[in-house]
């Protein structure tokens, strides 16, 4: 029945349904993502959209849906393009599979990649329904239209749905280089649409993988080394086999997993059992840490990562240095769904459900962990209770998948909250020294020295291009506490501490912060200094807008204002963040956000996303932070980790977005870099003092 | 183990589990409602809130030998079909991003409304104390005074 069409312009395949109906498989990374694309390639489509004779459209959507609303977006860039409401789009998350191509989420790229391919295949399918429907009829195409899911012949009014063509459709050429439509008319892109499993997610509907039951499965548990650095020496399981409800217990590698007919079962097992850790390195705590940033920082790094003009000279030449000190602790991710994954790995294959951000490497790990080829490995793909780069690491099902087959059986492996926090790959850590040189009431030199657990660092981000004699510098300090990549990685301490810098410099300057971040900008665009990463225009047009949406310069009465602006994942985002003194204390009112981060697809979901990065950003700059003593975590669950909550959350986030009909950029994670340096400029403000350390409830109590 | 029967969301449902298992994990792993989420286990994230007797209770400090004939309620039964008041305010201001705290919030929201039902901000931020990650909180709290403007006590 497989009739396959092939464009190669257009990197699309149109194929019937055996029984009827059409299928669009198309590739959704652009051609120049994928690279080759010479006639030697065999083109495989990796994602795919289905009309069934009934009428009922389904997107395969090859993104796991972490929380930033993919889901949703990518069926209104469908129905854009294909004329239907959008509410007929059914989605899947599609199961992986290597059609699917790329399916990691991750760096706010859902979109970004997804836009053009996905509007492409909407418009080829749409013009083949047309064709169909003028052959059909015996009319030219140009006398036909499509509407809400029929084609119309204008003149006689006569009229078939997508369902009857779907099969018709799927016969005819594929059409190459089919017109996108105008932005101009767009209906959908750009509205505000509700996600598509609200519903279901008011209404508790199983959708996660911690909700994953199958038959004959146990729920497990693993004990983990309790500190980093430490590794098992021997256990006795004997009191956990007498537990009620406990079936196994089994080691794999450096844990031990309890297996239980019930996740409480398998914890008190878990309790039950006596372990021997033993010493296997260093065991790190957080004051080592600080005083081997400080020892760092006393130094020049071997090779600085930019060097602009000449930053000694003008330190030497100045009249004014300032120099100062910013520190951020380490994160947890604390997602709020603890992980988990279920394994079925038995045969020489392994069936996988569960939550992570990359699909494709966690399949890889599992194969080559259990020595079995990659195609005996399944993987389906839940919705998923936040990610913010956990999930970035196959972890969590590479160890299901070892315990289900040390077990013999299938497991959901449950991690508890302090198994999350303890077994993370943290938010490194870090300090840093800023150094500027003022003369003549200028700012002529900026020197950045960076110290982290990590290696992160972008060098080339504004400031860098708009001061004459700028250097940085960045040491890593070697760990054996895991670090990974954390909402807005590096950005998010970067930004802090840049932001923070920049507003005392232009107090010492006795200039507007507004006026002395357009004024550097200004500079950038008319004699960029060195490489420039960013387009100053983007940068001017969300500071402006947000000095606008906010009245810059005419704080109401009792309020006090900071400001900051930053640019990250190729979207540029300018925040105000306004704060009341209650009896004394900082109570956060509201928040001002302008972003541009080209075409917005779904308003109401990318409002969201900014709003939701703003309160994420705050909470986190006030009261959070993860500390080590000997290699454990001191923290370990909420309460210890103190965390945002609605008291002390902004009454109101007003978000607005810089017009564009440029493809969309990243807005999962840009909103939350400048939130922390605008709340602290703010306090500045309030207060005179500057908060150079997170998280700031430390140094001051808030309301 | 002792077996318990236990009225839920106007059920009488009979498991057999340890006394100090908490109803957080009677209800996922036993009565397969898993609509209550498990987030900390220590009663501070509110992901596992359920009404008890018409009261918001954290489940996993609620031991099943402790329940006794009260009523619970949990996200399933919140509503015959999905449409209580403070569910159609979610909804409708696309409260929800990753979800997964949404069941938690919202079970504190409709036990809140049903005891106060035009809460004032204050009373807001003392009384919805649960964890979102994804920093949904603005949008909690407009879906709140939605569902207070439209009788949301149901």
């Amino acid at each position: 029945m497989s009739h396959p069409s092939v464009s190669r312009r257009n990197f699309l395949r149109v194929s019937m349904i055996a029984g009827g109906g059409m299928l669009v498989g198309f590739s959704a990374l652009s051609n120049s993502e994928t690279g080759d694309n010479t006639e030697a390639t065999p083109f495989s489509p990796n994602a795919y959209i289905k009309i069934s004779p009934d009428g009922k459209i389904t997107l395969m959507s090859p993104n796991p849906e972490i929380g930033q609303g993919v889901k949703t977006s990518l069926v209104m860039l469908i129905a854009e393009e294909m004329n239907v409401d959008w509410q007929t789009i059914d989605v899947e998350i599609a199961p992986l599979d290597a059609k699917y191509g790329s399916q990691t989420t991750g760096g706010s790229g859902a979109i970004r990649s997804r836009y053009a391919p996905l509007r492409q295949a909407g418009a080829t399918a749409k013009a083949m329904l047309i064709a169909a429907a003028a052959d059909t009829w015996n009319v030219p195409v140009t006398d036909c239209y499509a509407e809400k899911g029929f084609v119309i012949h204008k003149s006689s009014g006569k009229k078939l749905s997508y369902g009857e063509l779907a099969t018709k459709a799927a016969g005819m050429p594929v059409p190459t280089n089919v017109p996108l439509k105008d932005p101009k008319d767009f209906t959908i892109i750009g509205t505000r649409v509700k996600d598509v499993d609200a519903k279901a997610i008011v209404t508790g509907k199983p959708l996660f993988g911690i909700d994953t039951r199958k038959e004959g499965m146990l729920f497990a548990v693993v004990a983990r080394p309790p500190a980093h650095g430490k590794k098992l020496q021997s256990f006795d399981d004997s009191a956990a086999l007498k537990v009620n409800g406990v079936k196994k217990v089994v080691q794999v590698k450096n844990s031990v997993a309890v297996l239980a007919t019930s996740t409480w079962a398998a914890m008190k097992g878990r309790t039950a059992l006596k372990i021997n850790w033993e010493d296997a390195s260093k065991l790190e705590s957080t004051a080592d840490h600080e005083k081997a940033f400080r020892e760092l920082l006393s130094k020049p790094a071997a090779t600085p990562n930019r060097n602009d003009g000449d930053v000694d000279a003008a330190m030497s030449a100045a009249t004014k240095v300032l120099d100062v000190m910013y520190e951020v602790p380490v994160l947890s991710h604390a997602q709020m769904e603890p992980l988990n994954f279920y394994a079925d790995v038995r045969d020489g294959k392994a069936e996988l459900y569960g939550p992570t951000q990359v699909p494709q490497s966690l399949v890889s790990a599992v194969a080559k962990e259990l020595n079995i080829p990659a195609t005996n490995v399944s993987l389906g793909l839940p919705r998923q209770g936040g990610g913010f780069g956990r999930k970035l690491r196959p972890d969590n099902g590479v160890e299901a998948a070892l315990v289900s087959q040390a077990a013999q059986c299938p497991v959901q492996v449950q991690w508890s909250r302090e198994d999350d926090m303890q077994n993370d790959f943290y938010r490194p850590s870090g300090m840093f020294r800023f150094k500027a040189a003022i003369k003549d009431g200028n700012l002529e030199a900026w020197h950045q020295s960076f110290a982290s657990l990590s290696n992160g660092r972008s060098p080339d981000t504004y400031p860098a291009g708009a001061i004459q004699n700028l250097k940085i510098e960045s040491h890593s300090l070697p760990t054996n506490i895991p670090t990974g990549p954390w909402r807005a990685p590096t950005h998010n301490v970067q930004a802090f501490a840049n932001e923070s810098f920049m507003d005392e410099v232009a107090h010492e300057l006795k200039k507007d912060p507004v006026a002395f971040r357009l004024e550097l900008l200004k500079k950038a665009k008319e004699q960029p200094v060195g490489k420039l990463a960013y387009d100053p225009d983007k940068f001017i047009s969300v500071i402006e807008l947000v000095a606008k949406m906010c009245n810059w310069g005419k704080t109401p009465a009792n309020t006090y204002r900071g400001f900051s602006t930053w640019f990250s994942f190729n979207s540029y985002v300018a925040q105000v963040v306004e704060i009341q003194m209650l009896k004394g204390k900082p109570r956060i009112t509201k928040v001002y956000c302008a972003v541009h981060c080209g075409k917005v697809v779904n308003v109401s979901g990318a409002e969201n996303q900014v709003q939701g990065a703003v309160v994420d950003g705050l909470g986190h700059a006030v009261y959070t932070k993860l500390t080590f003593n000997n290699g454990a975590a001191v923290q370990t669950n909420f309460g210890p980790y103190n965390f945002v909550r609605m008291r002390n959350t902004p009454l109101d986030v007003v978000v607005q977005f810089v017009p564009s009909e440029e493809n969309p950029t990243g807005l999962g994670e840009p909103g939350l870099p400048p939130i922390a340096p605008a709340l602290a400029n703010a306090l500045f403000a309030a207060t005179g003092k500057r908060f150079r350390k997170m998280p700031f409830v430390d140094d001051i109590q808030f309301a | 183990m002792p077996k318990y029967t236990l009225s839920v969301n106007n059920k009488q449902m009979s498991v057999e589990v340890d006394a100090d298992t908490p109803l957080l994990w009677v209800l996922r792993d036993q009565l397969n409602l898993v609509g209550t989420k498990y987030g900390c286990g220590v009663a501070q994230c509110g992901a596992c809130t359920i009404h008890y007797n018409g009261s918001p209770v954290r489940s996993c400090q609620l031991p099943v030998s402790a329940v006794g004939n009260g009523k619970v309620v949990t996200i399933e039964g919140l509503s015959e079909n999905g449409d209580h008041p403070v569910q159609q305010a979610w909804i409708e201001m696309d409260v929800a991003q990753c979800g997964y705290c949404q069941a938690g919030q919202i079970m504190a929201a409709a036990a809140l409304l049903k005891k106060n039902p035009n809460p004032s901000d204050e009373e807001i931020d003392t009384t919805i104390t649960n964890i979102c990650r994804c920093g949904t909180n603005v949008r909690i709290r407009k879906a709140i005074h939605l569902a207070a403007s439209k009788g949301g006590k149901s």
